[in-house]
């Protein structure tokens, strides 16, 4: 078994490498002050933790990259004059003008080609789709034309784009609207793919997808856009980045892993407190934060601290995030483990409507629970 | 569609999108122009008169029927095919020796669109082509060398022998797209990045008369007249896309007007000098701030589709040689100059002679070319720009992941 491999040069490249900025740092003087920071909070005088949603977080990153970088251009539909489908790009036309925020037809193929033209042009374009379930339209584009091109011309054509918008179930909203796409865009070489829980995540991620001189694609999550996160007075500022391919363990435990992804993580961590409150056990639940790179030793260095392992996340059951992780645990992790591993997932079928139906088709909290204390025979 | 409820009044069209136009048709005769008092020296300008069926226009006052050239340039013009059908036979004969893998698409025929492009235009232009590509690839400052050690699959090919036949880049060239139609929407970008920086520059984008039934080039014309874009669109119409002809597949097979709301402009694309001065001209309509053309190029492939096609079961043998030896744009060149008393026979014969030496020089030395060393090193590099990769990529197994 040749499992430990993993180990080896990772943690030294990782140090050297992420943390070494993709380009040169950009100036932070005069800038206009972003929509957010303008805003007071009654708790920043005290801690300098603000609470901040999701979406606020998500502004805030565009603001402060498109300030940085004139070469940063944000491009979709609805994204200027509405202010976005889900408010995202809210205030950015008025701030930065309509030469960098560009209201698009309902053309996803055209526009997304259109922003990986310009990427291979030298600019770096951030392509919004108001969800990603239209970015099927423009997938082509995504893998075709953006993650192969600098493989195929020998690494002398970069493409800097971020493909950004909602992805994942919404509410209500039946097949054709609630799907998960990180299984998909995960499997392709030439593509980083993130995709954030907390608004920390989701400002640190989007930067640092922008700045990334590789196409990168940034799963947001509709259903989390409202949610409050506190955020670090490090977060609050214009350098904060996040890098892409690091996970996260948002709690420490010792009995049990769970890996998840995006809003699941917010459940697996209520469930790691129903499991500590019910039954005194402590999971560990990792925030992957990066689909691709994957974090790989966080999570087999979990195991090998729990010896047990569940993979939570609300894609297709077949052939998604979760077999990935379980098929890794396998190869990497197979002789620590001291339970089979298992996943809980979306359910094989397209979303139905029905508010009860649509909840069994996807992870609710007691699902998590129940699938844990399976495996920890409780 | 979520949200998608209202759309903008579209602004009403300037012109009548139909409006009846002048019935010509572009004629493909290669050697249909004029010229008198040809200069003594080389790089004297002197005025070309072009066939009065060099173009067609779609809502637009046709480009002037005359061609500032010199002797020089007619000259670098002949080279310049000669040395484009030379490589494609090389290429020709190197996958029939089985050397070069997969599809192997070539021009020859079509080589006065590429060297008139390259003639209209500057090195900071931009093209971006679909997957026939290695006449372009070569005017746009390929050598040949990297060209064919391309087709070879070897390192010292302009893609590093990671893109073959299809995937060639260099600099102000965007490929060399296996997907039909998908390069369309790209080359509108590049010209949105044109105009972005506000370079005084153009984009040329390349598709066939196959692609230009793509629901993408019309979401591409869309935006580019919308924003008034810099992109010259063109459809190479060789009249088959692969083995269906346009008429078989295209509702309008006048595809200059397929751009509805963008004016557009036929040209003969067996002419290499009726295909440069559409393109100067179109350039200077695009920097001047009156958005994108299309064109239609009138060209032939005297090929099959790609290797492995005869091209002979959906069109007829005749028409191919009709075309051979009544429009080739090389013979047509050559005639003209020598009508024209540009040059002589001797002289041109050098050129012929010089070109195919210089080529065949330089395919032999690709050939020399060893294969790559099968590396993971070389396997895996450049999936990412480098210093930004993963930490590592995995092979067919784990005992192959590569680190970077």
């Amino acid at each position: 078994m040749v499992a430990p491999r993993v180990f080896r040069p990772a943690a030294r490249l990782l140090s050297s490498r992420l943390s070494t900025p993709l380009r040169p740092a950009f100036t932070q003087t005069a800038c206009a002050p972003s929509i957010l920071r303008a805003r007071g909070y009654a708790s920043e005088a005290i801690s300098g933790v603000k609470e901040v949603t999701v979406r606020d977080a998500l502004n805030e990153a565009l603001a402060e990259e498109l300030e940085a970088n004139q070469k940063t251009f944000i491009l979709g539909e609805e994204v200027a004059q509405y202010n976005g489908a889900y408010k995202v790009t809210r205030g950015l036309l008025d701030r930065f003008g309509e030469k960098r925020v560009i209201d698009t037809p309902i053309t996803e193929a055209g526009f997304c080609g259109i922003a990986v033209g310009a990427a291979l042009a030298g600019l770096h374009p951030i392509c919004e789709f108001m969800t990603f379930n239209f970015a099927m339209q423009a997938i082509d584009q995504i893998i075709n034309s953006a993650a192969k091109t600098h493989y195929m011309s020998g690494g002398i054509q970069p493409c800097n784009v971020t493909f950004r918008g909602p992805n994942g179930f919404a509410a209500g909203v039946a097949a054709q609207h609630s799907q998960d796409y990180s299984a998909w865009y995960g499997s392709i070489p030439g593509l980083k793919v993130v995709s954030p829980w907390s608004s920390e995540d989701a400002k640190g991620l989007l930067k640092a997808a922008i700045r990334d001189p590789n196409p990168v694609v940034v799963l947001e999550n509709e259903l989390m856009y409202g949610q409050a996160f506190p955020m670090s007075e490090a977060a609050q500022k214009n350098d904060f980045v996040i890098p892409i391919g690091k996970a996260k363990i948002e709690r420490p435990g010792s009995d049990l892993t769970i890996v998840s992804v995006s809003r699941c993580v917010g459940q697996s961590l209520a469930a790691a407190s129903e499991l500590k409150q019910k039954f005194g056990v402590d999971a560990e639940v990792i925030n992957l934060r990066s689909i691709k790179p994957l974090d790989v030793e966080t999570i087999i260095a979990s195991l090998k601290k729990t010896g047990r392992l569940m993979v939570v996340e609300s894609g297709y059951p077949m052939y998604g995030v979760a077999s990935e992780i379980m098929a890794l645990s396998m190869e990497y992790g197979f002789d620590y483990l001291t339970a089979p591993a298992a996943r809980v997932t979306g359910a094989e079928v397209p979303t139905p409507y029905a508010q009860g139906l649509e909840d069994m088709a996807f992870p609710q909290n007691d699902t998590i629970v129940k699938q844990a204390a399976k495996i920890l025979r409780l | 569609m979520l949200f998608r409820t209202v759309a903008r009044q579209a602004a009403p069209l300037r012109r009548q999108a139909f409006a009846p136009i002048t019935r010509r048709s572009v004629t493909t005769d290669a050697a249909s122009a004029h010229a008198e008092n040809i200069p003594k020296e080389d790089d004297k300008p002197f005025t070309v008169r072009l066939s009065d069926e060099s173009f067609e226009t779609y809502e637009l006052d046709p480009p002037p029927y005359t061609l500032e050239t010199t002797k020089k340039e007619l000259k670098q013009m002949y080279h310049d095919m000669v040395s484009i059908r030379r490589m494609e036979m090389a290429a020709d004969r190197l996958y029939k020796e089985k050397k070069i893998r997969g599809f192997c698409h070539l021009s020859t025929g079509q080589e006065a669109v590429a060297v008139g492009i390259e003639h209209a235009i500057n090195r900071m232009d931009k093209i971006i082509t679909a997957y026939r590509c290695h006449g372009f690839a070569l005017m746009r400052g390929g050598t040949v060398k990297s060209i064919i050690g391309e087709l070879l699959g070897r390192r010292e090919g302009i893609a590093y022998g990671k893109g073959g036949s299809m995937h060639m880049f260099a600099e102000n060239f965007y490929g060399g797209n296996g997907i039909v139609g998908a390069q369309v929407p790209v080359g509108a970008g590049l010209a949105f990045a044109q105009q972005y920086n506000e370079q005084p520059n153009t984009s040329i984008i390349l598709y066939g008369d196959g692609a230009s039934n793509q629901g993408q080039v019309f979401e591409a014309f869309n935006m580019a007249k919308l924003w008034n874009l810099p992109a010259l669109f063109g459809c190479e119409n060789n009249k088959y896309g692969m083995g269906t002809s346009a008429a078989r597949s295209s509702a309008l097979t006048e595809y200059y007007k397929r751009g509805q709301y963008i004016p557009g402009i036929k040209v003969n694309g067996m002419d290499v000098l009726a295909t440069k001065a559409a393109v100067q001209y179109g350039k200077n309509y695009a920097i001047s701030g009156n958005g994108p053309l299309v064109f239609e190029y009138v060209t032939y492939r005297y090929g099959g589709h790609s290797m492995s096609d005869p091209g002979t079961t959906y069109r007829s043998r005749e028409e191919i040689q009709r075309m051979r030896s009544t429009n080739d744009p090389i013979a047509g060149l050559k005639q003209k100059m020598l009508e024209w008393g540009v040059t002589s026979e001797e002289e041109l014969k050098g050129i012929d002679k010089e070109a195919r030496a210089y080529v065949d020089a330089e395919v032999s030395e690709a050939e020399q070319m060893v294969a790559p060393e099968n590396s993971s090193r070389n396997l895996f590099e450049d999936i990412y720009v480098r210093g930004s990769e993963p930490k590592w990529m995995r092979g067919r197994t784990v005992d192959e992941t590569f680190y970077y």
